[in-house]
């Protein structure tokens, strides 16, 4: 009987840091507890405080200047949110008038009734009957794509889905990756040549799904989960492949976007899906395509 | 009076054949699991630590103040005599108040309102000084997971020959051979004590020095500590060109 099983040897493990090694000009690290700069003249943004009159930094990462606000960005951490964001998320809580969902953010995200579409019209009032059904739009694990209204006090972040590109999800692959490798572009929903579509959540949560066709899209308020329809076996192996392709770009710690996610898919094409769970494999990847992205950055 | 059983043997070495001044050798690896938000394993001498911490997250219940929650856990077989549980006995118990204790004092806890950062501590291998080695591990975790920290805590041990010369981070060996052992978590930089502790009695006039000991043991922790940080950041960073995409 044959197996798929693969042995990898200590002796060829791969060294991640060869990956890291082509780079010339390094930027300067700070680590917590450094002194950035005298305070004088300057204004602490986050991951700083102030401490016998010097800006010292509190995370470890890059400094960041804009005009005189120092900042250290830390290269991982949980998800800070900015209004405007798309997050994908998932329903962890059915509570008064609003959803209780995770985004992978220090605190629980709200997504109030009031900032739903709900089936049946753009205005429509919200009654104690929509209350009640409550659970039937969304009901706990269910997860939706949203975007970020507004960031409460204590740093909780209030989302909606008033627009028909969001809304629930359904049939795909959830993948979730550093919330720093997304980078924060225009386009979060890409329709990929190689016949799926990405939701890129600035929180780190990236859905693969099947493209739907134009007669599908948009009317449906947001909430239609369609578990039945079947989808092909060739586009299940190209989501299966996305999938993968984006872990071995995480994997490499490279930026997650539409460009790295195609070239990434290309160069996974010489490989079977399933091989691309292996560490030469994800390397082999992960180095092709950043070779590619630096040569179209230059 | 330089017996069997003295730390330091007549030509100045110690039982492993250390200087009195001089920590075991020091290993650590950030980042090393992908499911939590931060990772640490470390390794001093033959004490092996792992490190993981989630969060910070939505805090159970209805407090405003964020919480700070360890595991301590020794694996069961890093002792030389197996042990029957991991943790729940009354030594992990206090590691584990100890690491809170500690780490409380360098986590600027008050960005953090409603939320609560769990850490979970594992010895591998038992070799002395595991308290030092778990809150090293775990500052370095905190570091991983981009939690904001007023500076490193780092602890060290010191004990104290018979001849009176004091030694830094002892091993497993010369804590069983009854010396006395004086634990230290501190703030280098701030020069802060943030947690010490005693296991065995000596002459208050060597207090001072022995405790100077362990600290000069800290600010060398630190950085070697700060020196991986800052080697795992580069690469970490690098690979993407630290961020500058289209």
């Amino acid at each position: 009987m044959s197996t798929n099983a693969a042995i990898d040897l200590a002796l060829d493990r791969v060294d991640w840091r060869d990956l890291a090694a082509q780079t010339e000009e390094q930027p300067r690290v700070y680590t917590p507890g450094e002194v950035l700069m005298p305070e004088a003249g300057f204004m602490r943004g986050h991951g700083t405080f102030v401490e016998d009159e010097n800006i010292k930094s509190s995370v470890a990462g890059v400094i960041q200047k804009v005009n005189k606000l120092i900042s250290v960005r830390p290269l991982k951490s949980r998800y800070v949110g900015e209004i405007g964001d798309v997050v994908v998320a998932r329903v962890s809580e059915v509570q008064q008038k609003r959803w209780r969902v995770d985004t992978n953010s220090r605190l629980d995200s709200i997504l109030l009734l009031s900032s739903v579409n709900l089936p049946g019209g753009e205005l429509r009032r919200r009654s104690a009957e929509d209350e009640q059904m409550m659970r039937r739009y969304l009901d706990e694990g269910d997860l939706i794509s949203a975007e970020v209204q507004n960031i409460f006090e204590e740093g909780s972040l209030s989302l909606y889905t008033r627009s028909l590109k969001y809304g629930k999800l359904s049939q795909g692959i959830l993948v979730k990756v550093f919330p720093a490798l997304v980078k924060r572009r225009k386009m979060h929903f890409h329709n990929l040549l190689c016949g799926a579509s990405v939701i890129l959540g600035n929180n780190g949560y990236i859905w693969i799904s099947p493209t739907k066709g134009q007669e599908e899209e948009g009317g449906e308020g947001g909430f239609a989960q369609n578990l039945n329809e079947h989808v092909p076996r060739g586009e299940r192996e190209v989501i299966a492949r996305l999938r993968n392709s984006i872990l071995a770009l995480a994997k490499c710690k490279l930026m997650i976007y539409d460009t790295s996610i195609q070239y990434a898919y290309e160069e996974s094409l010489r490989y079977e899906a399933h091989e691309l769970l292996q560490q030469n494999a994800i390397y082999d990847i992960g180095q092709q395509t950043q070779a590619r992205l630096r040569d179209t950055d230059e | 009076m330089a017996g069997k059983y003295d730390l330091l043997s007549e030509q100045g070495l110690r039982l492993d054949g250390r200087r009195p001044h001089e920590l075991r050798r020091i290993k650590c690896k950030l980042g090393v699991f992908e499911q939590p938000d931060g990772s640490a394993y470390m390794e001093q001498g033959n004490t092996k630590v792992l490190a993981a911490v989630y969060g910070p997250h939505q805090a159970k219940g209805n407090q405003t103040e964020s919480v700070i929650n360890c595991q301590y856990s020794q694996a069961t077989f890093s002792t030389a005599e197996r042990k029957n549980r991991p943790r729940g006995d009354r030594k992990s118990l206090e590691f584990k108040m100890y690491l809170q204790q500690a780490l409380s004092a360098a986590i600027k806890s008050e960005l953090y309102p409603r939320s609560q950062i769990d850490i979970y501590v594992e010895v591998l291998q038992d070799d002395g000084a595991n308290y030092a080695v778990a809150l090293n591990a775990a500052t370095l975790a905190l570091i991983d997971a981009g939690i904001c920290l007023n500076e490193f805590i780092v602890a060290c041990t010191a004990s104290l020959s018979k001849s009176n010369i004091p030694l830094t981070d002892i091993s497993q060996f010369e804590e069983v051979s009854g010396g006395p052992k004086l634990t230290v978590a501190a703030l280098p930089t701030a020069e802060k004590i943030a947690f010490l502790e005693m296991s065995e009695r000596f002459h208050i006039d060597h207090l001072e020095t022995v405790i100077e000991t362990a600290m000069a043991g800290c600010r060398e922790i630190r950085d070697i500590l700060e020196a991986a940080v800052k080697e795992h950041l580069l690469h970490m960073g690098s690979a993407s060109d630290f961020a500058k995409v289209g």
